[in-house]
């Protein structure tokens, strides 16, 4: 099973009420396929449908047209929700709502506890899951002592202990401080290479998206643009357009290259950026 | 700040009153209750004093912790044992103007307010020496039998777990609120009491509001980790009872045994 995730042709409404409301459509006729061990960021400002789109990754919403399959199973089915949401995990934005326990070690064995699986094997794979987010020092800790990034990460981990095989951040690093974003996306990048998780990672950081396999774009309920971050980074303008920025160092790249400095269009990080004037200097 | 109170009276500890099994704990306390309720000799309470004294030094809880708990129900022991002192019927020790204070009346004025005594500290050593956790856990394991009639016993302990999670989130969420509508000129340390029960609704609505918007983004997010009710579900933590807990537990039952045997056979009754 090579496409772990796959759109086609999904339109979604938020149906209206009997008394004449008109129903919002959100997305139009999506088209998407997400392979195993893909970073995929999506992108998009408030209201593209993004995080709508998310949300039929794991059955929270069904299409109200087309067919959501994950590794091949109908999202619309009632008997497998619990089949896909083992399979694909959701971390939301708001870290406090979503811990459940009083303690850090217990919260992230809920998921496990839910799914009826032996003590001794769910220890096991809390610890583990602990010392993969880094948090197994504080496993006795209350969620409300920690920081924001802490308790994402405890919430991360909660997820990844079920050993998804996806997992789905819908702007997890909104509420947080720079640094508590900065843990967050360094436990995610992990997961993704050491274990290979595939991540969808849900933001509205653009420097956040540069580090990811694969970019979507999502305007309007519509996939924009789906390439890697430097061929959509390059569309300066076209994102602008669409009410999002680039990346402060591109943006630098793309005003000096409009006033004539041949600098190259890839630039997505600082030392890109460094290298690159480096070399126009010496010419 | 609001921020800074703790959950329940928990006193964090590694004594063996602590490491006991909180059921094994629940057990006995209302076993302790029991007694104290059936027993009326002067010489059963004072065993059973002894035997809390003992407990709580091996618990190491601190004297004024003891008191703290008391202090509040002083005035309802006071109030109890005037009722009984002049109410009770007896033989006359000392009379003026309509009162009497009879022997019965002061014998059942001591008698009840020991019991309400040692009932509030026998308590407060389960809450002290058991973090709420614990003891939700240990309510829900012990009426489980209770499934039976369809007593939703996993329900209520999934209700008591979130309540105690979200304590400190709302509280320090109230406090934000506060200082938000103080920033706004809002007036909550003046005027009599109507008027600062007033100022509390901006405060209240806000709070609900976000509370409800919690409850159903933690719905969500438990869904999401395929949360269906306790059906089928495991737990990490297996409570077992372990030697300890059955030698204290035996010597605990043992002085409760004392206790009535020598309510039925010593002089002294109360």
């Amino acid at each position: 099973m090579d496409k772990l995730i796959q759109f086609q042709h999904v339109s979604f409404e938020y149906t209206g009420d009997e008394e004449g409301k008109a129903s919002v459509p959100v997305l139009h006729h999506v088209d998407l396929a997400i392979r195993q061990g893909e970073f995929v960021a999506v992108l998009g400002h408030n209201g593209s449908g993004k995080s709508t789109l998310a949300k039929h990754i794991n059955a929270i919403l069904r299409p109200t047209d087309g067919v959501v399959y994950v590794e091949g199973i109908d999202t619309s089915d009632d008997e497998m929700v619990f089949e896909i949401r083992q399979r694909v995990g959701m971390v939301f934005q708001n870290p406090d709502n979503q811990l459940v326990a009083t303690v850090v070690e217990e919260d992230v064995a809920f998921g496990l506890e839910n799914l009826g699986i032996a003590p001794a094997e769910i220890r096991r794979r809390v610890d583990g899951a602990l010392h993969d987010v880094g948090m197994y020092d504080f496993r006795e800790h209350a969620p409300h002592q920690l920081s924001g990034g802490q308790k994402q990460r405890v919430a991360i981990a909660g997820i990844i202990a079920m050993n998804p095989k996806c997992i789905v951040l819908d702007e997890p690093t909104a509420m947080l401080d720079p640094r508590g974003r900065q843990e967050v996306l360094k436990t995610i990048r992990r997961l993704n290479q050491e274990h290979g998780t595939t991540v969808v990672f849900i933001t509205h950081f653009m420097d956040e998206a540069v580090s990811a396999d694969r970019v979507i774009v999502v305007d309007d309920g519509k996939i924009l643009m789906d390439s890697t971050p430097q061929e959509v980074f390059r569309h300066v303008e076209k994102l602008k357009a669409v009410g999002l920025d680039v990346p402060q160092v591109t943006e630098l790249a793309y005003k000096l290259r409009k006033n004539g400095i041949p600098i190259s269009d890839d630039i997505l990080t600082v030392p890109d950026f460094v290298q690159a004037f480096q070399k126009i200097m010496e010419a | 700040m609001l921020s800074d109170i703790t959950i329940g009276q928990f006193f964090p500890g590694k004594s063996v009153v602590h490491r006991m099994d909180p059921r094994m704990k629940l057990i006995l306390i209302v076993a302790f209750i029991v007694v104290l309720f059936v027993v009326r000799n002067a010489f059963s309470f004072l065993l059973l004093t002894l035997c809390l004294g003992i407990i709580f030094a091996i618990a190491k809880i601190p004297g004024k912790a003891i008191w703290r708990g008391v202090k509040p129900i002083l005035p309802l022991i006071l109030f109890t044992a005037i009722l009984n002192i002049f109410f009770v019927d007896g033989n006359t020790l000392v009379s003026f103007w309509i009162f009497r204070i009879t022997d019965a009346g002061l014998k059942t004025a001591a008698l009840m307010a020991i019991r309400i005594v040692l009932l509030i500290v026998g308590s407060s050593l389960l809450t002290y020496t058991t973090s709420p956790i614990a003891l939700t856990d240990a309510i829900e394991r012990l009426f489980k039998p209770l499934k039976v009639i369809h007593f939703p016993v996993h329900e209520m302990a999934m209700m008591m777990t979130i309540a105690l999670r979200f304590i400190p989130t709302l509280l320090e969420e109230t406090d934000k609120i506060m200082s938000a509508q103080k920033a706004r000129g809002a007036d909550l340390e003046t005027g009599g009491i109507l008027k600062r029960a007033k100022a509390l609704i901006p405060i209240l609505i806000p709070l609900f509001v976000s509370a409800f918007r919690r409850a159903e983004e933690l719905a969500l997010a438990m869904e999401c980790r395929c949360y269906r009710g306790g059906e089928g579900r495991t737990r990490m933590k297996q409570l077992h009872l372990s030697t300890l807990d059955w030698i204290s537990g035996s010597i605990v039952a043992l002085v409760f045994v004392i206790a009535i045997i020598m309510n039925l056979f010593l002089p002294g009754t109360l």
